[in-house]
């Protein structure tokens, strides 16, 4: 025994080969890994430039000053063909942006409203939220904007037969004619006192909280809130005069004039785009509304809280918790989805960057990668948000 | 001294039991509920015996041409009968659907047998249709060997093209999900950093702006000479893409097996690529199980974005086909028989994704 002890403590420490040892196999590994992924990026590098030559193909980021001489169906900043392709990458954006942001204000509102439909007592409400979610998040997105766009809007009528609604609204195989609000002097104090509102009514819901703990003594924050956000730039609107006309569409010869056209490309998009999504949202809300225990409500009960209040206080704040994570990445979906708009020509940063831009130009790699790089910054930017949130909601642990 | 009688139980109230009370429970319980009741009644009256009119009563199921959609003003069902074959097939060629047909067989005959509980030697089966059925029916479906003709593939299409991205999109993102999913767990920082940056770009990416990628950018990257058809250059990007994915879902099993695992394996002796394959891996693949269904599935929806790179997939062949002057109106027929196709697939895969989820909740659960 004691002989094998001192043998073993006269053994050198490092018997075996240094190249057992695994922290040098790591770093020879790695070493390895990164040799081989240098040489891949050179080659492929060496490879594009050498086919772009060939090709005749310029590079750089100079065409982003060109001229683009191309229109746009849907602009929300100024453009025509003679403005730089640098413009139309910002035109496409904008209208991504615009599609994708009201696309989750909708999907969630209509998602929220099936989850809870789908949890109802109701027989008949609880079937068909069932029905909705189980068919729509079953058939693929694209076909659902095929079938918006090919088969619901493109069949209406042209526009001297529009469908009308009040003589203010209109649809037609063009798109949806809306009157258009046209702000006369003076409503800058009505958007003024818009924002003191919301400004005031973050300072009251602060100082509220506070009192409340102090005190218990509750305060009717939501008719303040109410009054203050909608009612004092009614009264100042009133004040000031009115000072708001409309601009409502009528038909000239073989179109419309006026008002505010929202093209047909976009509506199918947008509820595509917000239907597909809520029947995922839908399950969500209903898990997470699911995943708090019975115990909770039946606490509040013996409590003697009302129901209502039970429901805003003490089911939803859990619920929420269980729901963020999975809503966000919903979100992130709908916005990379929104690039589906390519497929029936609403001009998104897909369609006319990467797809008219890019056949203009022929600089497919600085166009992809740009395409790219803009939704790997929305992404971000997304899931930076939503993670503060789920910070601001989440468990507090004392 | 009188026999006690047994006198026949009462029927339970009609307020408790029976249809009026299923009523008054599940429709009525509330004012608001019998309100919304009566809404949702009256929206389903007004919608549903149009529809069923419409796709069924009054629609046309005889013939072979457009002029037998004449006859009423249902929906035209003679369209989709008449394009079955190119909704299945794309332009396969005539002569040789066969080959497509015993293929759509082969992958029944694996499928199917997942599905019965107890059938013997499943777990094999599972592991033939992720190995050696891709080859089977690459060669059946390529042909050039065995006196088979080739047949290009820019002639494949419909219901056949979406079934081939999809099992060939999920059988190769597998691998590579693997490793994805075990070097972001990697204890080498810049192995763990390399695969954190490419699962993250991937996902952070719309799947259009890949299938772009892939057949305008993929030329620029090869040697002079080299060329890709179509159909490969979309499978690879599907590929990148969906490994991603696929590496997220296997992490989620990696991080579920308890560290108790990890340490006796190597408590055995065992090194790392023996640990993983003999004792994590095992357990967590069967984990992840479900998610990896619900990935094909997502995946299963997303084959049909080849359309806008110029591949034919089914909703292509729809879409091509409601175009045809000879036919009018057919739109909402082809986008319904899609539909329906997708529908089902989906839809049976998430219930068995389901079942399984059930059937594996055991073990690590704590």
């Amino acid at each position: 025994m004691s002989q094998n002890n001192t043998d073993i403590a006269t053994k050198p420490k490092q018997q075996s080969s240094v190249l057992n040892d695994p922290r040098v196999r790591g770093v020879i590994f790695q070493a390895l890994v990164a040799i081989l992924l240098i040489w891949f990026g050179w080659t492929i590098f060496q490879n594009t430039l050498q086919n772009m030559e060939s090709r005749g193909i310029t590079t750089g980021f100079d065409f982003l000053s060109n001229p683009a001489g191309f229109g746009i169906g849907m602009t929300l900043i100024e453009y025509d063909e003679t403005h730089t392709y640098g413009r139309t990458f910002l035109v496409g954006l904008l209208n991504t942006i615009l599609v994708a942001g009201i696309g989750v204000i909708f999907a969630t509102i209509l998602g929220f409203i099936m989850g809870v439909a789908r949890l109802s007592k109701n027989f008949l409400i609880s079937k068909i939220a069932t029905f909705y979610v189980e068919t729509l998040r079953n058939i693929p997105l694209l076909l659902q904007i095929f079938f918006w766009y090919f088969a619901i809007l493109q069949p209406l009528p042209p526009p001297r037969k529009s469908l009308e609604a009040a003589g203010t609204f209109f649809l037609n195989n063009r798109g949806v004619y809306v009157p258009d609000p046209i702000a006369g002097d003076g409503f800058g104090f009505v958007t003024i006192a818009f924002l003191i509102g919301i400004i005031a009514t973050i300072f009251i819901s602060r100082w509220a909280s506070k009192r409340q703990e102090a005190t218990g003594q509750q305060f009717p924050l939501f008719r303040a809130a109410l009054g203050l956000i909608i009612g004092l730039p009614l009264v100042v609107f009133f004040i000031m005069g009115a000072p708001l006309t409309w601009s409502i569409p009528a038909l000239k010869g073989f179109n419309f004039k006026g008002g505010i056209q929202i093209l047909p490309e976009f509506i199918a998009l947008l509820f595509a785009l917000s239907t597909y999504t809520a029947a995922f949202i839908a399950e969500i809300v209903r898990s997470g509304i699911l995943a708090v225990s019975h115990g909770q409500t039946e606490a509040a009960e013996s409590l003697g809280i009302k129901r209502s209040v039970t429901l805003r206080l003490v089911v939803i704040p859990q619920a929420m918790r269980v729901i963020i994570p999975p809503l966000t990445s919903q979100y992130l979906n709908l916005v990379k989805n929104s690039s589906l708009a390519t497929a029936i020509g609403y001009p998104d940063i897909v369609a006319v960057f990467m797809g008219t831009t890019l056949n203009q130009t022929g600089q497919a790699v600085e166009i992809v990668a740009m395409t790219m790089a803009v939704y790997l910054v929305i992404s971000l930017v997304l899931s930076v948000i939503m993670n503060w949130y789920n910070k601001a909601m989440s468990l507090k642990e004392r | 001294m009188g026999v006690y009688q047994e006198k026949p139980a009462l029927a339970p109230p009609v307020s408790t039991s029976g249809p009026i009370a299923w009523i008054r429970i599940n429709l009525m319980s509330t004012p608001l509920n019998t309100v919304l009741t009566l809404i949702a009644a009256y929206v389903l009256y007004q919608l549903i015996p149009p529809i069923l009119n419409w796709a069924i009563f009054d629609a046309n199921f005889a013939g072979d041409d457009a002029s037998a959609c004449q006859a009423s003003s249902g929906a035209c069902w003679v369209f989709v009968k008449t394009r079955l074959g190119f909704f299945t097939y794309g332009f396969y060629d005539e002569a040789e659907r066969w080959r497509v047909d015993l293929s759509f067989f082969l992958l029944g005959l694996v499928i199917v047998p997942q599905f019965i509980n107890g059938f013997p030697y499943k777990g094999w089966i599972g592991v033939a249709a992720l190995t050696i059925m891709p080859i089977v029916v690459g060669i059946l479906l390529l042909g050039g060997v065995f006196g088979l003709p080739h047949v290009e593939t820019h002639t494949w299409g419909g219901l056949m093209l979406t079934l081939v991205l999809s099992f060939v999109g999920i059988v190769a993102a597998l691998p590579f999900g693997v490793i994805l999913a075990l070097g972001r767990r990697s204890e080498m920082p810049m192995i763990r950093m390399i695969c954190v940056t490419f699962i993250e770009i991937w996902r952070g990416v719309p799947l259009i702006s890949v299938l772009f990628m892939a057949s305008v950018m993929l030329p620029l990257f090869l040697p002079e000479g080299w060329n890709f058809e179509k159909l490969l250059r979309a499978l690879i990007g599907i590929t990148m893409f969906q490994s991603a994915y696929m590496a997220e879902v296997i992490r989620g099993g990696l991080q579920a097996i308890p560290k108790g695992q990890f340490e006796a394996a190597a408590s055995l002796g065992l090194g790392y690529w023996r640990s993983m394959s003999l004792i994590v891996l095992p357990q967590a693949l069967k984990l992840v199980i479900p998610g990896i269904v619900n990935t094909f599935i997502a995946l299963f929806k997303d084959t049909t974005l080849v359309l806008i790179i110029g591949l034919l997939d089914i909703l292509a062949t729809v879409q091509a086909t409601i175009v045809d002057p000879a036919w009018r109106g057919v739109s909402t027929e082809g986008y319904i028989f899609a539909a329906f196709c997708f529908w089902v697939f989906c839809f049976g895969m998430s219930r068995y994704s389901q079942a399984l989820e059930r059937k594996l909740h055991t073990g690590h659960k704590r």
